[in-house]
């Protein structure tokens, strides 16, 4: 008699069992599936097909009524087994029926999980994985409404874009930053995320779900910001989990899912199990292709061979989106220029990269153009050495064997009808021409005449060396100096483009400005994420990690490793109270140094971290707040006495100081900025080395500025006079508004004045009252986000984690 | 006696730090900087930088290094080896990830 194989589940993973097990010993087992879904087996992956319209049902089915009769499959669809005897080696249904078994295989896939919000059983609610949920989709969206897909992975993306082309208005609400962030990187999910919207789905990524809202049918998903999207469907694709009650129950070994070995036996020798229910070296797969590889070994096993057994397997991720091209597969974790390659086109809305350690391909994301997934793939798989092709390996395939070419003879070597700027469509004979008849020499030349590399800049080295080339040796290199060894394009051209781009990410600008690596460098990183806080106070969200230390804690870093702390005392003035609250400070958290700094305020140094919230708690409840002293930003506005108490003082020099403190504190700016106002032109205050300086006369305020007393000393140039206190204000602030657009990251206001030159800068502030009036505003408008307490945050509990070990570990019993 | 098997302490949640970020260990001969990727793979260094002991655990990560704090050296954070001209070795130490928690090697990290 034939030896009886049973099978639980009729999915993807049990149906490539048999087919790989009729291949190897046909009729070798008397065969029973049991299959909750009232149906044949299909090929899952494909419901999104189905649900989108491209597919039917039939053209996915994978072994329709005809296999089961000519393999002898019994195939008791829409029955599900509820036990298992293992005693009595037979297997129980829901309905009761009995079957026995002699070899049992367990394929239960796994079950969609179920976000336990509030609402979440609300009819109207579905999740995406079987036809049932297809056809409860198609149903809702052939009413058209509204539908919000839980949940921005492979198979959330793919169930919105169905739901879109059935004429559904879509929203996709994900919980990370960024889409699909566990298959791809910022920089990929970045534009997936706007292919995506360009198909008129809207994208919420840093969303929480807090409740489904509706009374009988779902009306909305309430989301944590206090947000509620209108829906008439909810789709849940949060992931999945291992569906292993049944094997549990039944008391085989289950941690994740059912623990197998190499040969997919779990802890009964007469069980196997395989799919996504099973467990294999602590991993749990969520695709298709490990799956042919489990069939194929259990297969094996039951066919009697002796293979090598199951070693696990790495995954490469595609989405199933017509017209979006992504691959990803392996280890993308970040790295810098060493161990990865990076190719971006910005107007073709490409990104590649691929990671190496040790010269072998460990992984690779590629957004766009996707052709060259597979030779990667299998070259990380098969560990190649690609040391030989290192330089030409992100241009793929087909390029190998070329010799990677010197890039002045590439240009030289290009047609004149190549297009060198593809933004503005500026080919190779326009520039050429442009270079030998106007006499052109530099690329700003260039660019103005033709307009090549003026839009992205993505193009500028490409003109550089066709100005090379076509000059010769006439050719000087211009003083241009690239932000950073991540990009062609200088400090000012960055910025530029953040705005006209509207670029308002990290992973916006590096893509939209072809970054040569997929997540910049400590240099370019802390000024991108300057420019981004500048040009969108509101839409940007300062990233911390790309933060100097300081100003990620707030306070200075000394050599020892510990911290000071310095108070803001408004235009150096201070009381009783103050210095006491200081002194009690001192006092209890034995700060070992006391010290007037040159700002005119107390510094304490040598402050341990874990104790600076509470230090700064206590400093808070006296009215004190954080002095910036760590900022690049206000740092102080120092002060003479003036028309207060001196005998010579023309204005209230120590008014206007602490006004204009309080105006301008917490904004971030290129680098440090201080301020002086003395309050006669004796300049007691030393207004004339302040990046800002007001000496008061009789008349009003002249107003200097470039001042610096550091490196580099250079006294203050004159930039005009007001008559009022209103208006040094606004004059003031509008010059620092008009520094922080256009300085470089780092660049102290007296570098960016000897740059920009100061006449420019004085037609900008004290001719043109209009543009100045306008500057006012953006600086009081950026204001209202930035100009908070840091300290007072922090002590309220914020970033607690920055402060404390996270954990401290002591000798149980002293020896 | 040193204990030379390994004794994995449970260090807590990989969120507990937070990602390009670090926190740190305190035992009873050294600091430890545990630091979490970008994409979020974990190390674990002796928190003083060999150049002039500068706390690497308040440096910026970028991909599998560090930036000190103090003068800048890049230190690698598999090896804890400067990187560059500099020459150096902050002592690195085993940890491991596993369901969602960091658990760092004490029988090395703890002894003298
Ligand atoms: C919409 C969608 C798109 C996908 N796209 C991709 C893709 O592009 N690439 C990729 O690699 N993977 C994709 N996947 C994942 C892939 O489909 C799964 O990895 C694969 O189907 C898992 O196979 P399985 O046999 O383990 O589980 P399943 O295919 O889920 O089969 C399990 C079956 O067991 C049945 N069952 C469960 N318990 C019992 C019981 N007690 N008694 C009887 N029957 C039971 C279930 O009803 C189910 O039919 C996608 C999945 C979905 C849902
Ligand atoms: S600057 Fe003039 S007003 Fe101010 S303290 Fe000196 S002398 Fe007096
Ligand atoms: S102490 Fe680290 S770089 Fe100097």
């Amino acid at each position: 008699m034939r030896k009886k194989l049973v099978v639980i589940g009729n999915g993807m993973a049990a149906g490539r069992v048999l087919d790989e097990l009729f291949e190897k010993s046909p009729g070798a087992y008397e065969v029973t599936v049991f299959g909750e879904e009232p149906r044949v087996n299909y090929n899952r992956i494909m419901l999104s097909p189905v649900l989108s319209g491209e597919k039917s049902f039939e053209e996915i089915v994978i072994h329709d009524e005809a296999w089961y009769r000519a393999n002898e499959v019994t195939l008791r669809r829409g029955e599900a087994v509820v036990a298992i005897d293992r005693l009595n080696r037979l297997v129980r249904t829901a309905a009761g029926a009995v079957e026995p078994y002699d070899k049992l295989v367990v394929a239960t896939g796994s079950m969609p999980i179920v976000i336990p919000v509030p609402g979440a059983n609300l009819p109207g609610v579905v999740t995406f994985r079987d036809l049932d949920d297809v056809d409860a989709m198609l149903k809702a969206a052939s009413g058209g409404g509204r539908a919000v897909v839980i949940g921005g992975g492979l198979l959330g993306l793919e169930a919105a874009a169905g739901l879109a082309a059935k004429g559904m208005k879509v929203s996709v609400v994900h919980l990370m930053p960024t889409l699909m962030e566990r298959q791809l990187d910022p920089n990929a999910g970045y534009l997936l995320q706007r292919a995506i919207e360009t198909r008129g789905i809207d994208v919420v990524t840093s969303a929480n779900t807090r409740s489904i809202v509706g009374d009988e049918r779902v009306t909305g998903v309430a989301l944590d910001d206090g947000r509620t999207l209108p829906a008439d469907l909810v789709v849940m694709a949060v992931g999945i989990r291992p569906n292993t009650t049944l094997a549990k129950n039944s008391g085989i070994e289950t941690k994740r899912g059912v623990v197998v070995d190499d040969f997919m036996r779990t802890s009964d020798p007469d069980i196997y199990a395989v799919g996504e229910c099973v467990e294999h070296r602590g991993a749990c797969y969520g695709l298709v292709a490990p799956l042919y590889d489990m069939a194929k070994v259990l297969a094996g096993d039951l066919a009697g061979e002796q293979g090598a057994g199951y070693a696990g397997s790495i995954t490469s991720t595609k989405l199933k989106v017509t017209g979006i091209d992504l691959f990803s597969a392996g280890d993308f974790a970040e790295g810098d220029e060493n161990d990865e390659i990076v190719l971006r086109d910005p107007s073709r809305q490409i990104y590649k990269r691929v990671v190496l350690r040790d010269n072998k391909v460990v992984g690779a994301v590629l957004y766009g153009d996707t052709q060259d997934g597979a030779w990667y793939f299998d070259m990380l798989k098969k560990g190649v050495d690609v040391a030989p092709m290192r330089d030409t390996l992100i241009f793929g395939q087909s390029y190998q064997g070329g010799s990677p070419l010197d890039p002045t003879a590439a240009v030289a070597a290009l047609p004149d009808d190549a297009e060198i700027c593809g933004c503005n469509g500026v080919c190779k004979g326009t520039i050429v021409q442009a270079i030998t008849g106007g006499g052109l020499t530099t690329i700003d030349e260039v660019r103005a005449k033709t307009k090549a590399s003026a839009s992205c800049g993505q193009c500028t080295s490409k003109v550089e060396t066709l100005l090379m080339a076509t000059l010769g040796d006439q050719y000087v290199a211009g003083d241009r100096k690239p932000m950073c060894k991540c990009v062609d394009l200088t400090h000012e051209e960055v910025r530029a483009q953040i705005k006209a781009k509207e670029l308002k990410s990290l992973p916006a600008v590096m893509q939209e400005l072809a970054w040569k690596t997929s997540c910049g460098c400590p240099s370019c990183r802390p000024a991108l994420n300057y420019y981004l806080i500048c040009a969108w106070p509101y839409d940007y969200k300062d990233d911390y990690q790309s933060r100097f230390i300081n100003e990620r804690v707030h306070a200075n870093i000394q050599k020892d490793g510990t911290f000071s702390v310095v108070p803001r005392m408004w235009g150096g003035l201070t009381t009783p109270d103050e210095l006491r609250a200081i002194a009690d400070v001192a006092d209890r958290f034995r700060i070992p140094t006391v010290k007037v700094t040159g700002g005119q305020r107390i510094d304490l140094l040598g402050v341990k971290k874990e104790d600076l919230p509470a230090v700064w708690a206590q400093l808070n409840s006296a009215g004190l707040v954080s002095g910036f002293a760590y900022a690049k930003g206000l740092r102080t506005v120092k002060t003479c006495v003036g028309s207060d108490w001196c005998r010579f003082g023309t204005q209230d020099s120590m008014g206007l100081g602490v006004k204009l403190e309080r105006l301008l504190c917490g904004s971030w700016t290129p680098a440090k900025v201080k301020l002086a106002v003395s309050g006669c032109p004796r300049n007691c205050a030393e207004a004339t080395i302040k990046d800002i300086g007001i000496i008061c006369v009789d008349s009003g305020y002249d107003i200097h500025i470039a001042g610096a007393a550091g490196l580099h000393v250079r006294a203050t140039d004159l930039l005009g006079h007001v008559a009022t206190e209103e208006e040094a204000l606004e004059y003031v602030a509008a010059i620092t508004q008009m520094y922080r657009e256009e300085a470089a990251y780092l660049e102290r206001l007296w570098k960016w004045v000897e740059k920009t030159g100061l006449e420019r800068v004085r037609a900008a502030i004290m001719d043109d009252h209009e543009n100045r009036k306008a500057l006012y505003e953006r600086f009081v408008i950026s204001q209202r986000v930035a100009r908070r307490d840091p300290w007072a945050e922090r002590a309220a509990g914020r970033d607690a984690r920055e402060f404390a070990p996270l954990a401290v570990l002591m000798p149980i019993a002293a020896e | 006696m040193r204990n030379e098997s390994r004794f994995w302490f449970d260090l807590g949640s990989m969120e507990s730090i937070p990602k390009r970020g670090a926190r740190t260990v305190r035992t009873p001969h050294r600091e430890i900087a545990v630091f979490r990727t970008a994409s979020d793979e974990f190390f674990a260094l002796e928190n003083r930088c060999p150049h002039k002991g500068g706390p690497l655990s308040e440096g910026i990560v970028h991909g599998r290094k560090v930036a000190c704090p103090l003068h800048n050296w890049i230190i690698d954070l598999e090896d804890g080896q400067a990187t560059g001209a500099d020459k150096g070795c902050a002592r690195s130490f085993p940890v491991k990830l596993e369901n969602g928690r960091i658990y760092l090697d004490m029988g090395m990290a703890a002894p003298a």
